[in-house]
This record gives C-alpha cells, structure tokens and sequence, in this order.
C-alpha cells in the first residue's frame, strides 16, 4: 500500500469515526469512544508521515494518486513528498496529543454532540490540505478544514463573545479562502489545468507573479494570523474548547504556513527579492505586534492565541529571509533560513500545544480563563504547572530548549546577510532581527507575566485557592510535549537533519549533516562562524546546580524554617496587594503602548472631602480594528443601508432595473470591442 | 596532549571566575568609597558576606513554592556555564564551541527568567515591581545586544567568542568606528544588565526606587548568597566580554607555554580591576535616573548598535 492511500485511509477512517459521533455523542462513553479513536488514526498516520519523512531514499518525484473524485476533468489528485510528510507528521502529532487530552478533558464538556463528531472531521481536513495535489482540492479540503474548525469554535455558542468570534471567524476565513481562490486562478495554465505538477511547469508573469505573493499573504496569512489580518484569532482560538484551541493554534495555523510554502516556493518558482521584503515586513511586524498585544492581554487563552501571532510571526521572518536567499542564488543560506522556519513550526506546534493544554487544566480545575483571578496554582496543581513551566521557558526562546534552537537558526540565517547583494535587503535585515530579538525579550516578560501570576503567588480568588490537580490523561498529554519541548532543544541537529529533504526540493540546498557533528552540536555552516550544543548547556547546568546545591547542604548549612513573608515590614494579606497581570505589564506599556495602541493613564482623583476611592483608569486602542476594520465596517453598513431600499420595489419597478440592467450590460459589450 | 591542556584550562576558567567574582564587586565597592573619601570595607568582604549568609539559616516565606528554592541555584549554575564560556586569560577553552555569543547571552535571559519568577512567586508587591521593571529593562537590552553582536560578527565574521578574540588580537582589525560605537553601546547594556547605576542602584534599599533588590527581597541564607554570586558573577562576566574583545591582549592561545598563560592570567586580573575602577569612577559621576528614563538610555543603546551596524554596510573597513 502507498503511503497516500494509507493517509487517504485514515482520512477515511476519520470521517467514520465522525459519522459514528453523530449516533452515539450522547451515550455514557462516547467520548472515550471517540478520542480513543481519533489517537488511533492520527497515530498510524503520524507513524505513516514520519516514516516517509524519513525514507532516505524520497524519489525525487513522488507518485499521484489521481481519484475519480471532484471536477470531472480534473480528478482528485493527492501526493506526498518531503514538505508535505512534514506537516503531515506536525499535524497528526498534534492530533495523537489533542485526543490523548481529549480523552480526560473531553468529560468536562457539558455538550460533547456538538464537539465529538466534529473533532475527527477538523483533522482529517487538515490532513487532506496537506496532501492535496491539485487547486480544487486543495481548496476543497481548505474550506472543510475552515468550516469543521468553525463549528468547533460555535461549540459553546450560548457564551457571551462566542457568536462574535465565530461571526468573524467565518467571514475572514470566507475572505481568504476567495483570495486563495483567485490566487490559483492565476497560477493555472491558461488551458486551464488546475494540478500542482501543471501549475508547477508553467511559467508565470513577473506581475502575475507578484499578485499571486499579495493574494497568498490575504489567504494563508488570515488563516495563519498575520497582522493586520489578525483580528480573528485572538477572538476564535479561545473560543473553542481547550484541545480544539492547542488544534487550532499549534496546527491549523501551521497547515497555512504549508499553503504559503507550497505555493510561493514549490508552485510558483523563481523568488524575487522584492517578494521576501514584503514578508519581512510583515513577519517582523506580526511578531512585534502579536506578542504586545499578548502582554496586555490578562485573559489566559486568549494571551496564548496572540502570542500564536507573534510565531507566525517569526516563521515569516525566516521564510523572508529564504525567499531572499533563493533569489540571489544563496542556496546554503536559504537553507539555513527554511530551516529555522520549519523548525519552529514544529516547536511551536510542541509548545502552543502544551500551553494551550495547561490552560484548559487550568479552566477545568478553577472555571477561570482571567488571570487576575487565579495564583499560587503552583501548590495545587504541582503536575500542570510544572509542565506549564516547561513550555513557558521554550516559547520564550531561552537555552536549552526548543524555542531557543529555532530562533537561534533564525539569528545566522540573519547574519548571513551581509552577503546579500541589494541594499533594500542589506539594510532592512539587520532591523528585521532588531525585531526578531525584541519579540523574543518581549515574549520572555510575557510569560513571565503568564506564568508568575497564574501560578505564582498567592491565590485571589476561592476558586483558585481550591483547585485541584486534573486527570491522568491531560497531565500525560503535557507532559509528552514538554518532553518534546525538551528533546527538540537538546538534540536539534536530528530535526535539522530530518529536514534536509525538504529544503533540497524546495530552495535547492541542504545545511550540513548535523548527526556527525561531535558531541551532537549544531554547526550551520563551520565551527569557527558559530555552533551551539543545547546538550551540553543542559547537562552543564543542571550539573553545576545540582553540584552547587549538594556542596552547600553538604558543607554550609541545610536549616530552614518557614516565617511570614518579609516585604520590606509590610506584609499586606490581602492577596489583592500582589502584582496584577495589568500591574506587571505597566512598565511595557509606558514604554511600548503609548506608541503601539494609544496608551494613555489617567488618574481620577476625587475632590478632598469626597468618599469615593480614586482610581486609575488605563485606555488602550486596537489602531488596527480602529482604522482598518471600522471603515470597512462602516462601508458595508452604509451600502447595506442604501441597498435596502431595493427591498421594497414594485414589480413593475424591477423589471425596469431588469430591463436597465441588460440595456448598460449591451452597450458596454458594444463599446468595449 | 592539546586535550588535556584544553581541558585544564577549562577547569582552571571555571574555578577562577567563582573566586574572583566576590573580589571584583569588592574591589568595585572599594574603589567607590575611596572616591567618596570613605575608608570603605575590605575588598574581600564579599567573601565574608557570602560565607556569613552560606552558614546561616533560610527563614522562607510560608507560600514560598519549590521554584521560589530552585531558582537561586539554576540562576547561579546558568551564569556560571556562561562565564566559564567566555574566554578570559585564554582561548581555546574546551567547550567555547558549545554556546557562541548569541547563546551565552541567551543563557544570561534563562537566568533572568528564573530570576523574575522568583520575585513573583512569594506573592508580595515588591517582588512584583521588582521582576516588571527587570524584565522591561531586559526588553530593551536584549535587542541592543544582538545588534552588538551583529556588528562584531559582520567585523569578526564569527559569533564564536574564541574566533572574535582571535580576530582582535589579529593586526587586521586597526581602529574602527564601528567597534567605537559597539564598545559604548555594550558598555551601556552591561551597566543595565548589572543593574548598577545609573539604571539601578545595587547599593540601595530605598524600596521604590529598586529593581533588582526587589526581586530578591525574600531570600536569605543560601538562597542568597547564591543570588549575590551570580550577581558577582555576571558583572565578572560583562567585564571579560568587553576585555576579550577590545582589549585582548595577552590571552594565552591554544599550546602556548605555561608562561603564557601566567602572563594572560596576570593581564586578565589587570583587566578586571581596571574595569572595576572604571564602574566606580562612573557611578560616582552620575547618579540614578527615574526608572521611565531608562528606556530612553537603552534605546540610545540600541541606536548605537543599529549605527555601528549599518556604518559597516557603508564600508567594511569603517
């Protein structure tokens, strides 16, 4: 059996377990039943994606398997090569891991038939994304991915701001599918042959060229949530429950990222340098961007959802950075740069997946997603928030785990700029990683932030003062991820090496064998420019901890007692006094925030004599909803207002815009030729 | 043969710069008082403190959790792999392949991570105010560094820290602008990294105006006195980044005799104190700005870095 019909069977067996959702979502074990099903299938697929990943052998052009499905003409075309095991592999890991969450989260849902027959059905159409071969699948699966992720995100509809969210969801999601729509349309031949292998071999106008660029920015990147196109996300992911949220954060957005991939580098060829400013630009501003909107955010998931932003971010700027080297011809850099792009879509995906998990622990053991109404979880819930902790370290890109390898990568591909021959690119990349580097500094305070006042402390709130630690099978979840987090930091150059195959087809260059390096380091192009060997700042750490602490209790003293806390004499016990999640990220929005959303503090001081308490009174502006998205809005209501009026004609009036309507139509037919 | 030697280098690194650290933030203390025309404690009294605060008791705050009793050692571990990374009267050291400058400074922001975490973790106003200010002083720094870093590399053609040293002792180099503007611009980060003034005060207690002693409120005992090494050891790690790459004479290389590396030990003691006395004299000249100033003092940092680098795309030999 191929490796396409074995993932096609999987699809198969996934809408299967969809249908059986459907009869039995009510019944006592239903949701055993299903995840237990769900992790079966995503499991042989993953162990079908990895294996093929890892053919060594991957034939240069790997067979099509063609169905007699869809357009009549066309057939449904499916393929797997190296780019598309990849994100097979990240996809059905994440669907192995949700299920196993889903199987002790999935029993505090108050409304399993609305998530049960719908989980299978969002993963199989992330599946068949990723091996469709031909546009009209590819956008088929697109809008099934999109529409079964939709109702996941309306699963709770009855709470307030879900409607919202999933309002918005589905037209930004109905906009990219149309811009991805006409992106294809000008990539196929004029004949008309929509398959990859066609689009592939045609050649394609420098303008047509830069529209498709524009057009997949719309498409993948509102999928994906680059800003401006954002405005969605931090709205929907949360929306959804827990699982579904890690689904959707740590692998629907990556399942974009494939799109944008697959057809800016492998569909359309030839990358001009121009195209990689404009990702760039907008990778760097979406990392910025995203992780300081996440600073300010004190509602746990939704924080997450933009910091999912901010590393779509940085897999853009890494992605910009490979178009640019493809475009001079730099085939080691490029690969580098791809590289660091991919690899963080697969450290993203570990440590998006773990956080979100560890929020829905956190929602299923106090009912809260609002921060301010949580702390000291560190007593209650020792499993979670240790794991919690791990992926707070990794997404911060901190040395030795994962975060920090990719980031690092990101960093020399940036310093290969020098060698870049035009100046646009010269002088904009070292900004670029500026702003690379900011993100990551602003990412470590923001989870900072998350992690000290969620866990830390003292709880605010009774609920988070009788918590209590969740199920076996969330707390194996996390820690599978935490141990990927862990091992992917550690032992980089085996992710690195497994993703050579996929740089050579796609930009034409490999980085160096990594396996054979001594002592397992990564070295991107020669020790004596840079290496770094997470391995050893590992071991070397917790070696000379754990060496520390043992000469200290051996020969200093090892006595403690417990006392009151100190704080300078005035220990307050209002937990109220700690830091806030507002409190700690003041400093960040005087210096940030007055420039990036309009800050402003004031405050309200009452009148000597006058009992009220003062207060400080903080406003922030979304400037992008505000001056992008209110316009807009603004513009359909006012067609809609004036188009209303059409409502309420007579026939006679009708058949006179009828007839108007054909007579303008004849004349511009005349005049045009 | 080589090996052997590497690895005694490694070790002897290792070792000195935990004994030295304690003496340089003494000797700094020292050189401070005297400017001020006071007698000033001992330079070896940081010794003293830290051997008083090793013996005596942790008094830990009731809801202190495990994070609150790990950190101190996880932050001192993380510094010292860093400062035993950075070559100081050698190169060559055995692992200086496994981190490069970018990961070293990497490592610094893990400790840091840890660091803010544990003022947050007792749950007390002070600790909080302490850790939001650290790590918006640590926003801003981080991006200048890197783009110091870009600089030395786009000059050096390296971030390998042994590979840059080399290169600067190398008759190549000369004088250039660009290495003017990074060496003040590093200057700058290392004094807010080091929370000395005038960004913060590590001599103060006056609660409102503390950044990093407010972190640190809590602890006592051990837990302390391994926060104040790792203190020690970061300022002993700031000063021999800013030697072993503009002032990189006598480090000893690689099968150099055992002169060589006496003398770069003895060049690289020099170093040390001149970089005290220079802190000293600097803190006495200036003194400590409001806390909403330092990000215009960073930012002048990061405009520095930005300039050096960009000078360099004009003309590589500027």
């Amino acid at each position: 059996m191929t490796p396409v019909l074995a993932m096609l069977l999987c699809v198969l067996a996934f809408l299967a377990t969809a249908v059986l959702a459907i009869f039995i979502a009510r019944a006592n074990r239903s949701t055993s039943i299903i995840y237990g099903m769900s992790l079966a299938v995503s499991a042989i697929a993953f162990a079908t994606a990895l294996t093929e990943l890892f053919a060594s052998a991957l034939p240069a052009d790997p067979p099509v398997l063609v169905l007699p499905l869809g357009l009549p003409w066309l057939g449904a075309h499916f393929r797997i090569d190296a780019l598309a095991a990849f994100f097979l592999a990240v996809v059905d890991l994440g669907g192995v891991l949700a299920s196993l969450y889903g199987l002790g989260y999935g029993r505090h849902e108050h409304a399993p038939q609305r998530v049960l027959p719908f989980f299978p059905i969002f993963l199989a159409g992330m599946n068949l994304v990723v091996l469709a071969d031909d546009a009209f699948t590819f956008l088929l699966s697109w809008e099934f991915m999109s529409l079964a992720s939709w109702a996941l995100v309306m699963s709770h509809h009855r709470e307030a701001g879900n409607r919202r969210a999933g309002y918005l969801y589905i037209v930004m999601a109905s906009f990219g599918t149309l811009s991805l729509l006409l992106a294809f349309g000008l990539l196929a031949d004029p004949a008309g042959s929509y398959d990859f292998a066609a689009i592939r071999a045609a050649e394609h106008s420098p303008p047509a060229a830069a529209i498709t660029l524009v057009l997949l920015l719309l498409g993948a990147g509102s999928k994906a949530g680059l800003v401006p196109l954002h405005v969605w996300l931090p709205l929907a992911h949360p929306a959804a429950p827990s699982h579904v949220s890690a689904l959707m954060s740590g692998v629907m957005t990556k399942v974009a990222v494939y799109g944008f991939i697959r057809v800016i580098f492998d569909l359309l060829g030839g990358p001009t340098w121009w195209s990689s400013m404009i990702v760039l630009t907008f990778g760097a501003g979406t990392a910025v961007m995203g992780i300081l909107h996440a600073l300010m955010e004190k509602d746990l998931k939704r924080l997450l959802a933009y910091s999912t932003i901010e590393n779509i971010g940085v897999i853009f700027v890494s992605l910009g950075l490979a178009l640019a080297f493809a475009a001079n011809g730099m085939g080691l850099a490029a690969a580098l740069a791809l590289t660091a792009a991919l690899f963080h879509v697969l450290n993203h995906s570990f440590f998006k997946g773990l956080l979100f998990f560890g929020a829905g622990a956190v929602l299923a053991a106090t009912g809260e997603r609002d921060m301010e109404k949580l702390g000291g979880l560190i007593h209650r819930m020792p499993f979670t928030s240790f794991a919690f902790l791990v992926g707070c370290v990794a997404i911060s890109a901190l040395p030795p785990l994962n975060g920090f390898a990719s980031e690092w990568l990101a960093f020399q591909a940036i310093l290969q700029s020098p060698d870049l021959p035009q100046w646009g690119l010269k002088i904009m990349v070292p900004a670029v990683g500026g702003l690379l580097a900011l993100s990551a500094a602003l990412a470590a305070a923001c989870f900072v932030k998350v992690f000290g006042v969620t866990f830390l402390g003292r709880p605010r709130t009774p609920v988070a003062d009788h918590a209590q630690e969740v199920d076996r099978f969330s707390v194996a979840a996390m820690y599978v991820l935490a141990a990927f987090c862990l091992l992917a930091g550690i032992l980089p150059g085996f992710v690195i090496d497994s993703l050579a195959p996929v740089t050579l087809s796609l930009v034409g260059g490999k980085m160096p064998v990594q396996a054979s390096e001594p002592w397992l380091s990564i070295v991107p192009i020669a020790e004596s420019r840079s290496s770094y060997n997470g391995l050893l700042v590992f071991l070397f750490t917790v070696f000379s901890a754990s060496f520390t602490a043992y000469l200290v209790h051996r020969f200093a003293s090892r006595a403690l007692r417990r006392a009151p806390a100190w704080d300078c004499g005035f220990p307050l016990a209002d937990p109220a006094t700690q830091y806030s999640a507002d409190s700690f990220a003041q400093p960040i929005r005087r210096v940030f925030g007055t420039l990036a959303f309009r800050a402003r503090e004031r405050v309200d001081m009452p009148a000597p004599g006058d009992l009220r308490p003062a207060r400080l009174v903080v406003k922030t502006h979304d400037l992008i909803w505000d001056r992008l998205y209110m316009p807009i809005v603004g513009a359909v209501g006012f067609a809609a207002e004036k188009l209303n009026h059409l409502q309420f004609l007579t026939i006679r009036r009708y058949l006179g815009l009828v007839f108007l309507a054909l007579v303008v139509l004849l004349l511009v037919l005349a005049l045009w030729s | 043969m080589v090996l052997i030697s590497a690895l005694l280098v490694q070790a002897v690194q290792m070792v000195a710069v935990v004994l030295l650290a304690p003496l340089l933030t003494g000797l700094t203390r020292k050189v401070k008082a005297r400017l001020l025309r006071r007698q000033g404690p001992s330079v070896f009294q940081p010794y003293r403190d830290i051997l008083r605060l090793l013996r005596k008791d942790v008094v830990l705050a009731e809801n202190a959790s495990w994070l609150f009793r790990v950190a101190p050692y996880l932050i001192f571990a993380m510094t010292w792999v860093s400062a035993a990374l950075v070559p100081t009267f050698a190169t060559g050291l055995m692992f200086s392949w496994s981190a490069d400058l970018i990961a070293i400074i990497a490592l610094l922001g893990s400790a840091r991570f840890f660091l803010a975490l544990a003022g947050m973790d007792v749950g007390t106003s002070f600790g909080g105010i302490g850790s939001s200010r650290e790590v918006m002083i640590a926003t801003l720094a981080e991006p200048a560094m890197l783009l110091i870093i870009f600089t030395l590399a786009l000059v050096a053609g390296s971030t390998q820290l042994s590979t840059i040293a080399a290169f600067m002792t190398s008759p190549q180099v000369g004088l250039r602008v660009s290495l003017g503007i990074a060496l003040i611009a590093l200057t700058m980060v290392a004094i807010a990294e080091n929370a000395r003034i005038p960004v913060d005060n590590p001599a103060t207690h006056l609660e409102l105006t503390m950044v990093h002693e407010a972190m640190v409120l809590e602890y006592s005992g051990r837990h302390l006195a391994m926060i104040e090494l790792a203190a020690s050891l970061k300022l002993l790690l700031y000063i021999s980044l800013i030697a072993c790459m503009f002032v990189p004479w006598k480090l000893a290389t690689p099968g150099a005799g055992p002169d060589a590396y006496l003398t770069g030990m003895f060049a690289y003691i020099v170093k040390l104190a001149v970089g005290a006395a220079f802190l000293a004299l600097f803190e006495t000249q200036t003194a400590k700005m409001r806390v909403f100033r330092v990000p215009e003092f960073l930012g002048a940092a990061l405009m520095l870095g930005l300039l050096a680098t960009l000078l360099l795309f004009v003309s590589r030999s500027l």
